[in-house]
């Protein structure tokens, strides 16, 4: 049989991904086109399918992609998930290089957002055919003449060439795997070359071990072979070797040109199996890699820290867990005078560095402070000698010649009747406009350089708020700036405490300074003592506020030799001291922390505000 | 502490004896009451003092949190008219309890509610019903709180008739804004005339209690109550910051905004002005809330309790301790009737204190008093602590060098931290 797994024709093969924004319909289309190809029944039909993790499905985003094979007319078609977050950028490029085609999703009642359009960009660039199409045409508020103009002018199509389906009711889905089969090409490939096959995912499963998914390019890869990581130089065994339709369906033949599946070899740890490197036979070996392969470069740094510093080895056994099936997540101990022992962790971004911290919370159990993000910079000294400042206690002391800060290239895609409110936003945020295009009569795209560490902080929660959530962002590393950077230190009773300091431009020192002092002012609790608060550059204080001593702690009495009642209450409050963090002479409850990092990140803002 | 941290604290005001309507969590008590014989091992080896609860009020204060009922909430199970034969009956009960000791009660106290809602015959009634089981001694301290409104000349003297010597009255304040605020139905000039007729009637020991810290007071309203209470010439005053219980008229209207939050900082001055005018008139210091002219002006039955001796209480949600277990009766009177109408004891709950705990309630008690807490008694780990709260201005450097550890007066305000950082 010409579809037989290991075997199959690569004419007979079309290779594919879905792109598109989250909430645009992704998930359900792909749970529609798993019931009409009939590898799902109805009766085990569950919502998004294929989005595995807990998080996933709740935030209706997927973290990691994954590939399906779906037989259609003769055919087979692989459906590659794509991550659809500008944090996974590089796993998205991935996935599209194991692709011949892309579906660029978009709702028809909302048009394309920015990520959608930064996804297109990288697929066309990969040479990949596109196919547009709208979904949600059922709904009342859809448009999908205005949208399909604008997906045209975009692709540089014909309005009338733009597919409409409904991932809910099924409408045009047939339709839509069939113009598959019609337009994307089938994969090429030297079946007699030695094997080549892309990692475009790889996914740690408790029971399995790591999971890799793979595009074979060129040869075979088969069940029992042994196998060489280019990159890495690891070899292994495949002890399992199959596609996934949708569970997974070990294939006795292995995998051959253009096919799309999974292998287990055993590893504990997907550092083994790295995204973008590539597969070759250990007997016969490739001489090149595919081409593409990148280490994944931690772009935001946070320390958590957990609330109760006896929970630090459970911290570090989660991360160690966490790391098995990420990549991307690298940390190492820290600590703070203020917190205790932490970690320092690099993320991809600022979603990235959500989700590990809400898995941490809601996978280990734990609870947790984390310090409010930072991005690296690059400090050069007056002599010459150069500095890698990923924590701000790392600031250097002494004269200093240049400050290099990270760059991205942002992109905005909003009605054009907020351009007033984005320009003002970016500015604010030390941005420098780059260029504006209408992407129809009302719809806009504009373009700002910004600093990294402007965006880290509550931007794109302020981008939201002010286009009433129309706004949609993407952004993309573009290099460094020198800018005229400073540390901030907020201080105690004249004592330092490092988990408050911050790295921020000059002209918003002040800002910061004071803010922090006077939230600072109303979350600590009157000492016995008066405890000066300020904010300092260097030894130059820029802000300032008092707490004034307490002068009465004392209660009335105990009530009817009610004496149970009082020593409870002392007892309640002597643990509360217990939790305190001492700052000098000053004790700081855990709360003030928490309250006063939050609010600079608006995801950790969100969760204190529960 | 911060303003708002205060309300679900303890009751800050009222008089001795008086229940906070929460009871605390603790162990299930058998329905005879009994206790384990090493509580009972040492009975008789320290003073033991008797509190009776009268659970009735004519109406509720606004501030009030206490277990106590008017006429309308009482409900049916339960009335004012057979209240004193209740009492009596686990009087009766901790006779059998306790067993055959020889315990002479040195100190009688009845708290409320109103304790003089009821008629004096039924007050005698039940001290004699103390009397009978126990003995009382022939020096006792016997007293009895009232509302200046509740008792005229005719109460007074069959009060003191009866067996009763000392007598509290809850004055509250000299200013009508203030009661008002309050709820107190008495007028200002009432206090001062009770105080009048009680030592008419031959009352050797009188008390005012005062409130501070009452939305709208001014420092001018709190040295004119002071003033009037040192002027009505009563030998023992009580001075209790004011303090907004959950649950409460007052906390509700402070929540609406109608009131305003009473400050810490407030409460601190006024306290200091307490003292100072109290001092001055001749009475000094000898708990933190608690002033008197003499030491023999001082309350005995208060005094047992915070020196760990024992005593049982009677009535709904009394309180009581015999050597080391603690118990609470049920709160409701009709319960309470109920079980003792079954022969069954009213105790609701118990705990045995561990030997941390009995620390722990010891500096809490004793440190608050005037002769402070013996330093040799401190755990060696809080003795730097000690030496802190010197160095600090908060214990008295005299008294220090004795031995002891006394709250200056800047200390007394201070007492719940000191407590905490020497335990």
């Amino acid at each position: 049989m010409r579809t037989q797994t290991g075997q199959t024709d690569p004419a007979l093969i079309r290779n594919f991904c879905i792109i598109a924004h989250i909430d645009h319909g992704k998930s359900t289309l792909a749970d529609r086109m798993l019931q009409i190809t009939g590898v799902v029944d109805d009766r085990s039909m569950r919502a998004q399918y294929l989005d595995r993790m807990d998080i996933e499905r709740e935030r209706g985003i997927t973290i990691k992609s994954q590939a399906v094979r779906l037989p259609w007319n003769g055919h087979v078609l692989n459906m590659i998930d794509t991550p659809g977050h500008v944090d996974f950028t590089y796993e998205v490029s991935r996935s599209l290089q194991a692709c011949e085609g892309a579906v660029l999703l978009v709702d028809a009642a909302q048009g394309i957002e920015a990520q959608t359009l930064a996804n297109l960009y990288l697929a066309m660039n990969a040479d990949l055919n596109i196919i547009p199409v709208l979904n949600k045409i059922d709904l009342p508020a859809a448009q999908p003449e205005k949208y399909a103009e604008e997906l045209a002018g975009l692709i540089g199509c014909e309005p009338s060439d733009v597919l409409r389906v409904s991932g809910k009711t099924g409408v045009g889905v047939k339709e839509l795997l069939d113009h598959v089969v019609d337009t994307i090409p089938a994969p090429v490939g030297d079946a007699d070359a030695p094997a080549r096959a892309l990692i475009f995912d790889s996914v740690y499963d408790t029971y399995r071990g790591v999971v890799t998914y793979v595009r074979v390019m060129d040869g075979h890869l088969g069940k029992r072979e042994r196998i060489l990581m280019m990159s890495t130089k690891a070899q292994h065994e495949t002890l399992e070797i199959g596609v996934i339709s949708p569970e997974p369906l070990p294939s006795a033949l292995g995998l051959g040109v253009g096919e799309v599946g999974y292998l287990i070899t055993g590893v504990k740890d997907v550092r083994q199996s790295r995204v973008g490197d590539t597969v070759t036979s250990a007997a016969k070996p490739a001489n090149d890699a595919l081409g593409g392969y990148e280490h994944p470069r931690p772009m935001v740094y946070s320390g958590l820290y957990p609330i109760d510093g006896d929970d630090f080895p459970e911290l570090r056994e989660a991360l160690d867990k966490l790391r098995l099936n990420d990549a991307a997540l690298v940390y190492e101990p820290e600590s703070s005078a203020a917190l205790g022992f932490g970690f320092r962790c690099g993320f991809l971004g600022l979603l990235h560095m959500e989700i590990v911290r809400e898995r941490l919370e809601r996978e280990f159990n734990l609870a947790l402070i984390s310090t409010a993000p930072n991005v690296i910079y690059r400090v050069i000294m007056e002599d010459g000698t150069e500095h890698t400042v990923t924590n701000p206690s790392e600031f250097p002391e002494g004269k200093i010649a240049e400050i290099y800060e990270p760059t991205v290239k942002a992109t905005v895609l909003a009605p054009a009747e907020f351009i007033g409110a984005i320009m003002e936003l970016c500015q604010g945020r030390r941005g420098a406009l780059q260029g504006m295009d209408y992407l129809s009569e009302d719809r806009v795209e504009i373009r700002y350089t910004l600093p990294l560490g402007e965006i880290i902080f509550d931007f794109f929660d302020q981008l939201k708020s002010k286009t009433r959530g129309y706004a949609s962002l993407d952004y993309e590393p573009s290099g460094e700036q020198d800018s005229d950077l400073v540390k901030v230190d907020i201080l105690l009773q004249g004592e330092a405490v490092d988990a408050f300091s911050a790295i921020v431009h000059r002209e918003k020192a002040y800002a910061y300074g004071v803010d922090m002092a006077k939230k600072l002012k109303d979350l600590i609790p009157r000492q016995q003592f008066e405890v000066p608060i300020q904010a300092a550059i260097g030894a130059r204080v820029i802000a300032r506020e008092n707490i004034r001593a307490i002068r009465k702690d004392v209660l009335a009495k105990c009530y009817g030799g009610d004496i149970s009642r009082k020593r409870k209450l002392l007892e309640k409050q002597k643990e509360g001291k217990k939790r305190m963090k001492m700052v000098g002479r000053v004790e700081v409850p855990q709360e003030a922390f928490v309250a006063a990092l939050s609010t600079d990140s608006s995801g950790a803002a969100e969760k204190a505000k529960k | 502490m911060r303003a708002s941290d205060r309300v679900n604290e303890l009751p800050g005001i009222g008089q001795t004896g008086r229940m906070p309507s929460v009871l605390p969590d603790g162990e299930p008590v058998p329905t005879s009451g009994e206790l384990p014989s090493s509580a009972l091992a040492t009975l008789g080896g320290r003073p033991f003092g008797f509190y009776v609860h009268v659970p009735f009020c004519a109406s509720r204060c606004g501030y009030c949190d206490f277990n106590t009922y008017t006429a309308s909430e009482l409900g049916s199970g339960a009335s004012q008219s057979s209240y004193a034969d209740t009492a009596i009956e686990e009087i009766r009960l901790a006779r059998r309890v306790l067993g055959d000791a020889d315990l002479s009660v040195s100190t009688v106290f009845f708290g409320g509610g109103t304790p003089t809602l009821l008629p004096p015959g039924d007050l005698v009634r039940i001290l004699k019903a103390v009397h009978e089981e126990f003995g009382i001694d022939h020096d006792a301290e016997v007293t009895t709180e009232a509302n200046p409104e509740s008792v005229g000349p005719r109460e007074l003297a069959a009060l003191r008739e009866g067996g009763i010597n000392r007598i509290s009255f809850g004055m509250q304040s000299a200013r009508d804004h203030v009661l008002q605020v309050l709820d107190r139905r008495h007028t200002p000039g009432r206090a001062a005339q009770a105080v009048h007729d009680a030592k008419e009637a031959g009352f050797g020991h009188v008390n005012l209690d005062l409130i501070y810290g009452t939305p709208g007071e001014t420092d001018d309203d709190w040295r004119a109550s002071l003033e009037a209470a040192v002027a009505a010439g009563p030998d023992h005053v009580s001075a209790y910051s004011l303090i907004v219980e959950t649950g409460t008229r007052l906390a509700a209207r402070i929540r609406r905004g109608d009131l305003p939050m009473p400050d810490d900082d407030v409460a601190a001055d006024r306290y200091l002005i307490a003292d100072e005018l109290l001092t001055k008139a001749g009475f000094s210091w000898y708990e933190v809330s608690n002033w008197a002219t003499s030491e023999k002006a001082r309350c005995r039955h208060n005094l047992l309790y915070w020196s760990g001796a024992d005593w049982w209480g009677a009535g709904p949600g009394a309180h009581s301790h015999v050597g080391g277990v603690r118990w609470w009766n049920v709160k409701h009177p009709s319960a309470y009737a109920a079980r003792l109408a079954q022969g069954h004891s009213p105790a609701h709950a118990r705990e045995q204190t561990s030997a941390e705990e009995r620390t722990l309630e010891r500096v809490m008690l004793e440190l608050r008093l005037v002769d402070g807490y013996p330093l040799d008694d401190l755990a060696k780990e809080v003795r730097p602590a000690a030496a802190k709260a010197l160095a600090g201005g908060l214990l008295d450097v005299e008294a220090f060098k004795k031995g002891r550890a006394v709250l200056t007066l800047q200390g007394r305000l201070l007492a719940d931290a000191v407590v905490r950082d020497l335990t």
